[in-house]
């Protein structure tokens, strides 16, 4: 599992390669906490493009991040998610909190 | 035609890609699509992370995850065994978002994912303890017409 970002203005960008389980899904958790530990950050991008794998171990990481931003009203946007990412995202309803960005 | 393969390996998180890619690897005689392999790939990653997290809640040398997949005309059959602590309530189990440790920002979808990624899914008790999943499906992959035919 690695992990890239960036800033761009009040843009936090995101993104992951890799595989999302039981093995990297701590690792994830505190990267992500601490890059959004941040205040000037207003919106949050996931870039799933390059990740290879998911499962709910990844899907209650996406909720705990979505837990922490939800009260201080940061959208998280997905940008991209691979097929098999894309249908776990679906099934779990994360696309009813989270936006599906192009 | 029957072609069985079973795998045991300790229940550490190191092993679930591992399990789940062999256990792709072993269905792919059955021409399956990339879709129906991605959807037994995140089923066998669940059942294992259960064990993991539940079944074996304190982590021991000893404990092992066991995996046995049949092919057996155009179904797989997975059953995934542990002898682990066991689950209380298996039907509590089994309802979308049910989880046992919600301090660990645990989602509650595993069943859920297995049972909708998968064609069929039972869980059982395990004698004397532990859990059994047992999971199917048939796959049906791109040349499937083409084989019946020729059949």
């Amino acid at each position: 599992m690695k992990i890239e970002h960036y800033k761009k203005s009040d843009e936090l960008h995101v993104k992951l390669f890799g595989e999302l389980d039981e093995l990297t899904g701590s690792y994830v958790r505190i990267v992500l906490d601490g890059l959004i530990d941040d205040d000037e950050i207003k919106k949050l991008y996931i870039d799933m493009s390059s990740l290879s794998f998911m499962d709910s171990t990844g899907i209650g990481v996406l909720i705990g991040r979505y837990k922490r931003l939800k009260p201080r009203g940061i959208p998280i946007y997905i940008q991209s998610p691979t097929p098999i990412v894309d249908r776990i995202l679906g099934l779990s309803g994360m696309y009813e909190i989270m936006i599906k960005a192009v | 035609m029957k072609n069985e393969m079973t795998l045991t390996f300790n229940a550490i998180s190191v092993n679930e890609a591992f399990a789940r890619n062999a256990v792709a690897a072993f269905c792919v005689d059955l021409d399956p699509t990339i879709d129906q392999i991605n959807d037994i790939k995140t089923a066998v990653s669940e059942a294992v992370t259960n064990c993991i997290v539940h079944a074996y809640p304190n982590g021991a040398a000893d404990d092992l995850v066991t995996i046995k997949t049949t092919l057996e005309n155009d179904t797989v059959h997975i059953v995934i065994s542990d002898t682990g602590v066991g689950i209380e309530n298996i039907d509590n189990a089994l309802q979308p978002f049910y989880t046992s440790k919600p301090e660990q920002e645990r989602s509650g979808m595993g069943f859920t994912v297995m049972e909708s990624f998968m064609d069929t899914l039972r869980v059982e008790h395990n004698e004397p303890r532990g859990t059994v999943v047992l999971m199917t499906k048939t796959i049906r992959g791109g040349d499937w017409n083409k084989k019946k035919h020729c059949d």
